[in-house]
């Protein structure tokens, strides 16, 4: 029987509400300027954390970038090995992705298959410019040759390890947690 | 999640059953309308259709689906096929079965035959229409495009207007809708509304007028020609006089009702062009949500290893 026990709180409201205002900073500064940018939430987490980026991005620009959601179940490459078949989503993209520069954010990056899924399903869409990816927490472990752009921290962990992002849209609280593991 | 091996009947389907099926549907209608329509997720799958009767839009609507989500796709021309040499149905199945199909969409002209055949193969079978007995599929889009127009199926009044007795979309539909609590009139010639419907929960009338008035939804089945040899109505003419669908009926129906026809249309037997055209219909709309939700079905039962495969 394998039990989860929580190990440490890596990042509390004030540390994830920091660590997404430098993001939002990069982001526009690495673009110089807001013009041709949008952003995609990958579901579920990457959602509420790509609609906050866009409140940021417009307190410090005044740029109202448009926000889309990305369901990439239909994607996934391990759905003929899941024993169950996983629910279907909507993917709500109400703007054209030909040519523009796409922030894809999610809240955890480990092995790289959800945004291998993910640039394929955007490119299903049409075809962007670029694409950069923005994470809240980067905690290694790859399995494919992808890197985020924005990283808000960065943490070493075990595989035996899983870190939770719990946001209040969708967990009522504020916290990244690594849980471990034990037999 | 979906935990059957088959999609027989709704019949034998849960309420909750249902709605994951009409849920994993509307995720589905939005890759149509993508410029697109094309998903990786059953690649590596494939899946036969195997009609034994005509069909237009059913058969090309699995086809599409399927390959919207990338499943390979073939169809067996029952007419060309072995069949006409007196192949059984359970060989035919078994045959292509083991060409490695994953999926084995049937249509017949003998209620059960998709029964049988699922109990004899262990590729997946669905029912694509059999006898007079159920076409689940298509009660499915129907129940699906009420949802999304309408909302909580629980709600709505539905009248189902015509050949009540050769119908398998009417016993789909009924079935369906009555899993929900909605409530379901049926309407037509008392030769073709067959007694034993009324255990099935609805209230049947004998007079359009009566039975449309006040519903949320009026779903007109086609008067099926080829089964009407045995002279259960006088004449089409007369059908359309006393029984077809003209503006002055519908018009007793909610302001808002949505008008409903499974194809193809006998236009101005069963139903009058001007309902056929007006705002209310949702005939076309109809089509492109069987396609989302035969998407949706065929993702059910393929994607992922599935209960039936993960214990067999």
């Amino acid at each position: 029987m394998k039990n989860l026990v929580a190990k440490a709180t890596i990042m509390d409201e004030e540390k994830i509400r920091r660590a997404l205002v430098r993001i939002a900073h990069e982001i526009v500064e690495k673009n110089k300027g807001t013009d041709n940018l949008a952003l995609i939430g990958i579901r579920r987490r990457g959602v509420p954390l790509a609609e906050r980026l866009a409140r940021i991005i417009k307190e410090i620009e005044g740029a109202t970038l448009p926000v889309g959601i990305l369901d990439i179940t239909l994607y996934r490459d391990d759905l003929t090995t899941l024993a169950q078949q996983p629910e279907v989503h909507k993917t709500e993209v109400n703007f054209s992705v030909i040519n523009k520069t796409i922030v894809l954010v999610d809240d955890v990056l480990y092995t790289g298959r959800t945004v291998r899924a993910a640039l394929d399903a955007i490119i299903d869409l049409g075809r962007p410019k670029s694409i950069q990816l923005a994470i809240l927490v980067d905690r290694g472990h790859r399995e494919l040759p992808i890197r985020a752009d924005y990283v808000g921290k960065n943490v070493p962990t075990s595989k035996r390890e899983i870190i939770e992002v719990r946001l209040k849209e969708i967990d009522g609280k504020e916290e990244v947690v690594i849980l471990e593991t034990t037999e | 999640m979906y935990q059957r091996k088959d999609l027989l009947g709704l019949k034998e389907l849960t309420a909750d059953e249902i709605s994951l099926i009409l849920d994993t549907a509307v995720p589905m209608k939005e890759i149509i309308q993508r410029d697109i329509k094309k998903v990786p997720t059953l690649r590596g799958k494939s899946m036969v259709t195997l009609f034994y009767e005509p069909s237009t839009r059913t058969k090309t609507s699995f086809e599409m689906a399927g390959k919207y989500l990338s499943a390979d796709t073939s169809s067996l021309t029952v007419s060309a096929s072995s069949v006409v040499k007196g192949e059984s149905l359970i060989d035919t199945g078994r045959t292509i079965e083991v060409m490695g199909t994953n999926v084995i969409v049937i249509r017949h002209q003998a209620a059960g035959a998709p029964h049988l055949l699922a109990k004899n193969v262990k590729a997946r079978v669905i029912n694509a229409g059999d006898g007079m007995h159920e076409h689940p599929t298509q009660g499915l889009l129907d129940l699906f495009t009420m949802r999304e127009k309408k909302g909580d199926l629980g709600n709505l009044t539905v009248a189902i207007l015509g050949d009540i007795m050769h119908s398998r979309v009417a016993r789909s539909n009924i079935w369906g809708l009555t899993k929900f609590g909605a409530k379901v009139h049926v309407v037509g010639p008392s030769t073709l509304i067959p007694k034993e419907i009324k255990q099935m929960g609805v209230k049947v009338f004998h007079s359009v007028e009566e039975a449309v008035k006040n519903v949320d939804v009026i779903n007109v089945l086609r008067v099926q020609r080829e089964r009407q040899k045995k002279g259960l109505i006088p004449s089409l003419k007369e059908y359309a006089k006393v029984f077809g669908l003209d503006k002055k009926r519908a018009s007793l129906a909610k302001p808002d009702a949505l008008i409903m026809h499974p194809g193809p249309m006998n236009r101005g037997v069963e139903i009058m062009p001007d309902v056929y055209e007006c705002e209310q219909s949702v005939v076309d709309e109809q089509v492109t949500n069987g396609v989302a939700v035969r998407m949706a079905v065929l993702y059910l039962l393929m994607g992922g290893k599935g209960v039936y495969e993960a214990t067999n």
